[in-house]
């Protein structure tokens, strides 16, 4: 083991386990303050994965679940970005999944039960690997926004789900992307749960025109960042002598 | 360049989609195979480790997505053909209960046999890690075992006739230890 430590995370940064506007939070957030503790190689470690764990589809939601020849159906979107850790370094090779609702906000899951049609085309899975330089891509429909039960007249806005793997598992994320001018961003419990507005920018995915394909599909833009690392105590030592 | 970690939000409800699609009812098509579900080579022996996480109200979650992530019976975490470290299952969306059909590890260093959990689900904003050590090995010289002081009993999972069980409360009396790693 010859990693460093991973940056303490910022907890303040992130949502709170119990926000009362998510009830949901209200029986599974814990009620003690997390425990710290140091980071041992159990924390430093985490699973790897190559092209071999992919089917060739797996970055292609278009397809991936439709019957040969035929497409899901909704606008049509590259989804593409940089996976960096906090130091700005890029973060290749690590698996990055997503999932998501059909264009009109219908899970393909067996505890959906929403009104809006499944699409028989779609499965809502995708997954890819990071290249050399970080960056990653697919290719999805637009998802749907879709209502929830929360209590009230609860809509989520258009989202991707997004779970990362870092180096190690104290950099596992899973998170939530979203598009740019949703006005059911400034409305969501989940969303406003994240205590700035900066921070909720960092999930706000842009329009990209340079990455669009002129008459075929557009692209929207999301970097990910990981958790960077400390300096280490054997370079902090070398440094001092 | 200082940049900010990406804010977690909630995996939901219908997180098996993409971590566990059989989960979800997806059917395979054009998609690889899922990733997790298989530690230990088809045929080997195996222990099975129940996991079972209890909500504030003492209901089973069932729709959680469950990680671990541990050392092999050496106590080192290389990945061989014999044994992947990494598991991955989703609480059973009747009863609730996660199994793993995985190896128990061994030390590593001045650490007592452990394994780590990463808990996501609906109503989770922020993944729970939490560790499992073993009812049959002397932990008390476990540095981490040792910070989570009278509370360390909720990582201790139980002996079964094929494995272990163990239960992880979210909140209330016995609410398990959860680690700011
Ligand atoms: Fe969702």
């Amino acid at each position: 083991m010859t990693e460093a430590p991973f940056k303490p995370r910022d907890l303040s940064w992130h949502p709170p386990a119990f926000f009362e506007r998510y009830r949901s939070t209200h029986l599974r957030a814990p009620q003690q303050p997390l425990l710290q503790m140091p980071q041992t190689e159990t924390e430093l470690t985490g699973p790897t994965f190559g092209q071999n764990d992919l089917g060739p589809l797996d970055d292609d939601l278009i397809t991936n679940y439709a019957t040969p020849g035929q497409s899901a159906q909704g606008p049509r979107i590259i989804v593409h970005g940089t996976l960096r850790d906090e130091d700005g370094r890029p973060v290749p090779g690590k698996l990055i999944e997503v999932w998501q609702a059909n264009a009109g906000g219908r899970y393909r899951h067996v505890n959906d039960g929403y009104l809006a049609p499944l699409d028989d085309n779609f499965g809502g899975c995708g997954r890819c690997l990071t290249d050399a330089d970080g960056h990653y891509n697919f290719r999805t429909i637009l998802p749907g926004p879709y209502p929830w039960p929360n209590g009230g007249n609860d809509w989520r806005p258009a989202h991707i789900h997004f779970s990362v793997f870092g180096d190690g598992f104290a950099q596992r994320l899973i998170t939530q992307m979203y598009f740019e001018g949703d006005p059911h961003i400034a409305l969501c419990p989940i969303v406003q749960a994240i205590p700035s507005d900066d921070a909720i920018d960092r999930l706000v995915a842009r329009l990209d025109m340079t990455r669009t394909v002129p008459m075929d599909i557009r692209a929207y833009r999301f970097d990910i960042v990981l958790r960077g690392r400390n300096a280490t105590i054997f370079e902090n030592q070398r440094e001092g002598t | 360049m200082a940049l900010k970690e990406s804010p977690s939000q909630t995996a939901g409800p219908y997180v098996h989609i993409g971590c566990a699609a059989q989960t979800a009812g997806l059917e395979k098509r054009g998609m690889g195979d899922q990733l997790g579900g298989q530690m230990v080579p088809a045929g080997q022996d195996t222990v099975t480790l129940a996991i079972t996480i209890l909500d504030g109200s003492g209901e089973p979650v069932k729709d959680a997505l469950i990680e671990i992530w541990q050392a092999g019976q050496n106590g080192d975490y290389t990945t061989s053909d014999e044994f992947q470290n990494w598991g991955r299952q989703a609480s059973d969306l009747s009863s609730g209960v996660a199994h793993f059909e995985t190896l128990k590890p061994g030390r590593n260093g001045t650490q007592a046999s452990h394994i780590l959990v990463w808990i996501v689900a609906r109503g989770i904003n922020l993944g729970l890690t939490t560790r499992i050590y073993f009812p049959d090995e002397d932990n008390t010289s476990d540095p981490v075992f040792r910070l989570a002081g009278a509370r360390a009993n909720t990582l201790v999972a139980s002996q079964t006739h094929v494995g272990y069980t163990h239960t992880i409360r979210l909140q209330g009396a016995n609410e398990t230890v959860f680690f700011d790693v």
